[in-house]
Parts: structure tokens; sequence; C-alpha cells
């Protein structure tokens, strides 16, 4: 059995993730679908975001030099970093040149994507993560399972639990109180850090500046207080301007959480100018590819379109039971299903593409109409091609095309095949099937197919 | 389209082996409407179970097969499932159109591919949208029944076909349509993905019948034998008494 069905088989036995994530999915689903619905012409605005999102991918390379350029104008330091490691390295780097020992973190799904905490923690700077969900994954010592809502796996008691065992508080379960404890913590980390970290939720193009979007005002103070500021983004996170930036905000809110419009929306334009009240003291920008131009080009370059709004997340029914972790990679749920292999390369990533029904929940509410379902199949695809497919499964396959390709062989298949089920389920119902089939009689029984098919009833009645 | 006279049934691998009954119901029907029933007897199957594995090459194999057949015939072809609907609908495009360069496609498919997905309509969708019926003047009488209508994936997500069988069900008097607790989720089905993830599928069809059985109906109904097989299987491991039918045995059974 996969590493991935093991942690399937952990997941569906747990009993506080399924009341978490359950509660908290289909409350999300229903705000998003009612924020959507207020939206005069949501299907045109989706459409728009659509298209300045794609648009962009015919000529990223260009669209990254433009980027570059007026971030440079903006006197943002910009750095380029092939992998994970290239980039918490530059990271490193200069939290050391400037003197830097503690860093704050916004939110930022890049930097889990390239595990920066363990990095900066080895290179013996102290790192606090200040969104309060990433806060909490950060005590207990685990990762986020929800692009958006880090801790959605957890209960508001499980939550008490572990910041009384961690930062030795009164245990409460008390979701204000919780609040108040972090509050205090984080403000004074906010005050004493040096340096802060944050991904971006867009790169505006023509403005050269990166935007964040927040509830709990984080994002703001950590790109303001500490005197360095560094970005971490995939090269996939432009938008061409602040008309498309507005039509992406327009729809991520309500996307991810039914808001019309997150609490913050920080627009930041480089470093503090002369004159100027607040900002950083120096600001870089690092742009990760990571895998990320070996999607473009290719079958599922579509995917670097996404927003990172997690509404697909809440609308599968295969992350609802089975929670964010069970995915083992950064990103859950379909987007991760594509992600994953995408930047990480399909070999011991293919059960992922293969854990979905299809049942295209997941297009249908994607802000920016993903297709990925059929990404999903086009993984499928590559995995049958590239990757080891277990050949019990390509002999079957190879077999059902050359039998389904040749009608009388078909035929006498079917026969023969319906003649051995009726012997196995005398009453027409099979309770244990053989070899992979064996995963249907897990939790139902099979209909034994019947005596006579329907081609002879019919042809009994016509002919 | 002009009221037609013949059309050609796909008739799926599940109805022609599993659920016989059903494609019989489907027949009843049409020709009940006047409409002349055609089943090619080399069909087989439309090749999804290959194409949703990744192994394209064995499903091209199974899709030729079946677009030489079709394309051999005329007029309409009804296919009593949205899941296969909507693979030869949209999917037998992509077997055929090769990569984003055009690279191993194989045009002379390509074309037989779009020839016949126009041609081809899921069976509730034909009866509403090509033949504007959705009263067939099915009465229940004393087998007057609360059913719940469980919209396929495919057919709901795949075709688009959202109102077709609603409104065909809503025709049958005697019929009461139960409301159910996230409908339109999946049942859990997905073909090959109910063995190679039998637990993940098996907590769907768990949470899916669990919302059946409270909506207080006696019968599912849908237009997807794959997935009532799906939901049968498991209501009948529960021990339940909830039965499932295809929309076309509800339909037929109103003019018993």
């Amino acid at each position: 059995m996969s590493r991935f069905l093991d942690r399937v088989e952990t997941a569906l036995q747990d009993e506080e993730l399924k009341g978490a994530l359950g509660r908290a999915t289909d409350r999300l689903a229903s705000r998003r679908s009612a924020s959507l619905d207020s939206l005069e012409d949501s299907d045109m605005i989706r459409d728009m975001a659509r298209r300045a999102k794609m648009g962009l991918l015919t000529d990223l390379a260009g669209n990254l030099e433009t980027f570059e350029k007026n971030l440079i104008n903006n006197g943002v330091q910009v750095h380029w970093a092939e992998d994970g490691k290239a980039a918490n390295r530059i990271v490193v780097e200069i939290a050391k040149a400037r003197d830097c020992k503690r860093a704050v973190k916004s939110k930022s799904m890049a930097t889990e994507e390239t595990h920066l905490n363990h990095d900066l923690l080895e290179a013996g700077l102290e790192v606090l993560e200040t969104d309060l969900g990433e806060y909490i994954v950060q005590l207990a010592g685990t990762t986020p399972s929800h692009i958006i809502l880090p801790i959605i796996h957890m209960t508001k008691e499980s939550i008490g639990e572990v910041m009384h065992r961690k930062i030795h508080v009164p245990y409460t379960s008390d979701p204000e109180k919780l609040a108040k404890i972090a509050r205090a913590k984080l403000r004074e980390a906010f005050l004493s850090a040096d340096i802060g970290i944050t991904g971006a939720n867009f790169g505006v193009i023509d403005s050269g500046a990166v935007v964040l979007v927040s509830n709990e005002g984080n994002a703001r103070l950590v790109t303001t207080l500490p005197r360095v500021h560094v970005v971490l983004m995939g090269i996939e996170k432009l938008v061409p301007n602040l008309d498309d930036l507005d039509l992406m905000i327009k729809i991520l809110g309500r996307s991810a959480t039914g808001q019309k419009i997150t609490t913050y929306t920080s627009i930041v334009p480089g470093p503090r100018r002369e004159g100027e009240t607040d900002g950083c003291e120096e600001m870089h920008v690092i742009l990760l590819d990571n895998g990320r131009s070996r999607i473009l080009g290719g079958p599922i370059a579509e995917i670097l379109g996404c927003i990172r709004c997690g509404a697909c997340l809440n609308a599968c029914p295969v992350y609802k039971n089975i929670g964010g972790h069970a995915y083992g990679d950064t990103y859950p749920g379909p987007v991760g299903a594509i992600v994953t292999p995408g930047i990480r390369g399909i070999k011991g990533w293919k059960s992922l593409p293969d854990a979905s029904s299809l049942c295209g929940a997941c297009r249908d509410v994607c802000p920016v109409r993903l297709d990925i379902p059929r990404m999903l199949l086009e993984l499928r695809k590559h995995a049958v091609e590239e990757a080891d497919v277990p050949w019990t499964l390509r002999a079957g396959l190879w077999g059902f095309g050359m039998i389904a390709s040749r009608p009388w062989l078909y035929r006498t298949a079917a026969r023969l095949g319906g003649i051995a089920a009726r012997l196995m389920a005398p009453d027409g119902w099979i309770k244990k099937l053989p070899g992979l089939a064996g995963g249907w009689t897990r939790s139902r029984d099979m209909k034994a197919p019947a005596p006579k098919s329907f081609q002879r009833m019919f042809r009994d009645r016509h002919v | 389209m002009t009221h037609p006279k013949t059309v050609q049934l796909f008739h799926t691998c599940i109805i022609n082996e599993v659920y016989p009954e059903v494609g019989m119901s489907v027949v009843n029907i049409l020709e009940r409407l006047g409409i002349e029933v055609r089943v090619p007897a080399s069909q087989t199957c439309c090749g999804q179970p290959a194409f949703n594995a990744g192994f394209h090459a064995d499903a091209r194999k199974v899709a030729r097969h079946t677009l030489d057949l079709l394309s051999a015939t005329e007029g309409p072809i009804v296919v009593p499932s949205g899941s296969c609907g909507d693979m030869i609908t949209h999917q037998y495009e992509m077997l055929f159109h090769g990569d984003s360069r055009g690279q191993g496609g194989e045009p002379a498919y390509l074309a037989k591919a779009r020839a016949v997905s126009h041609r081809c309509y899921e069976f509730s969708v034909f009866l509403v949208d090509v033949l504007g019926i959705t009263d067939l003047g099915a009465r229940l009488g004393s087998n007057a029944m609360k059913a719940a209508y469980h919209p396929s994936c495919h057919l709901l997500r795949g075709l688009g076909a959202k109102t077709q069988p609603r409104a065909l069900l809503a025709g049958v008097q005697g019929l009461e349509c139960a409301d159910v607790k996230d409908q339109e989720e999946c049942c859990g089905f997905g073909g090959m993905f109910s063995v190679k993830n039998a637990a993940i599928s098996g907590a769907m069809l768990e949470n899916k019948l669990r919302n059946l059985e409270a909506s207080g109906a006696s019968t599912v109904v849908s237009c997807d034998m794959g997935c009532l097989m799906h939901m049968q299987g498991g209501l009948r491991r529960k021990g339940s008494k909830l039965e499932v039918k295809h929309i076309s045995q509800v339909l037929e059974a109103g003019f018993k």
C-alpha cells in the first residue's frame, strides 16, 4: 500500500478531523456561493480574471522581466531562485548581511513549499509566524492543512490544548481569549523583529508592487515594522495592472471565505522613500521557480493561473473526507493534486491525481475556471507514460482495450464473466471480490451481470 | 431539429450486462413516442475505464471502434448515461487531438469524434431538449412515491444537464421529489476510483447514503446506472430498504 493510502486510512479514522473539517468546509462553501450570487456579473468577472491570468502565461518570461524592471525602479532588490533551497539560501544571506536576528512571517504557502522556517532556524535566526492559524501550526509543530485556513483540521479545544502546552497559558477553549493571548505574544514579536518575511498574493507588473491580502492585519505589520522586508513569491503570481488586480480582489475574497473583500489589502510599492513615515528600509523580492517553468508550455500549464483561494478544497468531497495532511505536501486538495506532481515531478506523486472521482465540483467553483479534472486526467496519462504503473493494471487495461475493440471477443468475455460471477453469487450479489476489485466489496456488494443481456432481450422482441 | 423518426441507442456496457431491464425501459419510452430505436449490434464500451486510468492508447482502440460503428449510422445517438455520454461528447476529442502542438493527433478520428459528438444526447436531455417533452403523461396512481433525484456528476457538470431530469420527474403525477442535503455531491463512484481509492470512495458513499436515507425518499432516481450500481451495492450492504431506479424506469412505471 502506498504511503498516500496509509495517510488516507489514518485521516478517515480521525474523528476530530471529520467534525472540524466538515463544519468548516460547509460554512465556507455556502458563504462563497452567497457572496458570488450577490456580485453582479460574477460570471463575466471570472471570465475576465481568467483571461488576464492566461494571457500572462503566453509570455511569462517577458512579463517577469518587466515586473523586475519596475520593482528595481521602486527601489526593490530582486533575486531569482531556481528551487526552494536556493530561495532559502537567499533569505538567509539577506538576513546575515543586515545582521538580522529575529524574523516575523505572515502567512505564505511559498515559504511552506521551500521549508524556509527550517533553514532559517538552522542558520540561527528566531522565526515567528504571525498569522493566527500559522502561529498555532508552528506551536503544534505541524503543517497547514488548507491553503487559506491552516488549522481547519483543529477544534477550538485542541487549539487551547496546544497553547496551554507550548506557551504555558491557562487552558481555555474560548476563541476570543485564545486570540487575545496570541495577539499579546505577537505584538511583542512585531516590535522586536528586524526582518519581515511574506509571500505575495499578486505582483502587479506595471506598478512593480507586491499585493498582500489578510484579515488579521499581520501582513501590514510584517511589511512595515521590521527594517528589512523579504517577499518570496512564485513566478506565476503576476497580474498585469491595477485594473486586473481589482478583478482578482473581487473574486479572491469571495471564493476563499465569502468576503466581499478581505479586511486588509496591502499594496507594497517598495521600501520607505524619503519623506515617508512608514515602510521598511530595504525590500527584497525573490522570484521562485521551483519547477514552475517546467509546467509552463505543457498540458497542465493552466494551473499556473491559480490564485490560491482554496474554493476547490471546500468543494471537493475527497478533501472534505481526508483533509489536507493526507496529500503529503504543501498544497492539498484538487489544486494540490496538480501542483504537487507539477513541481515535484510525477514520480512518487501519481497517487494524488488518482485520488479523484473526477466529479468536477472543483471546476465549478474555481474563480478563474481552471479545468482541474482535465489536468488530473493529463497527469494520469503522464503517470502511465513516465512512472511506474503496476503491471497488473497495465495488463488489465491492455486486455480491456483489446477485448472492447473486438465485439465478438467482447461478447464472449462478457458472457463468460457473467457465468463466473453468477456462480460466485447465487442470489445475484457478490460479497467479496478478489484482487484489486476487492476494493469495491470493502464497503458495498457487487451486482452480478444479468443472465440475459440487453442486446439479446432487444433482439428477442424486435426480430 | 425536426422530430426524429429513428435514433441509435448506445446502450452502455453496464446496462447491457448488468441492468438490461433499464435498456428495455428506454426503448419502451422512445417507441411509445413513435421513434424507431436501432441498436448497433457491434457496440461494446465507450472506453472510459482505460481513459480515466490514463491509458490513452488502450482507450483509443475502443474509441476508434465506437466511432467507426456510430459514424456508419444516421440520426441522433441516445445514451442512457451522463458519464458515457460525456465521454463520447467531450473526451473522445481529447483522445484524438494530440498535444498542444498537434503532435500525435489523429485528424480522421478527430473529425469523426466531432461529428458523433454533435449527434450524441443523454436520454433525459434527448427527451427534453430534442423532443421538447417534459410531461410524458406518466401517472403513478396508487404507486405514488417520494423519490430522491441524484444528479450524476458527469451529467450535471460534464454535460451541464441540471434541469432536464428534474423537469421530467416533475411531470410524473404522484411523484414527490425529496430534498436531499448536499444533493449535488458525488456518490464516490468514479469508476476505477472506487477500487483504487476504495476507502475514500466508501467514505463518500457513506455520506451520500446517510443524506439519501434522511431525505425520507423510498427510491433514488438517477440517469446513470454506474452511480446507481454503486449506491445500490452500498444500500444492500447496509441492509437498507431504499431502492434505486433509472429515470426511464420511473417514467415507464407511470404508463403501466
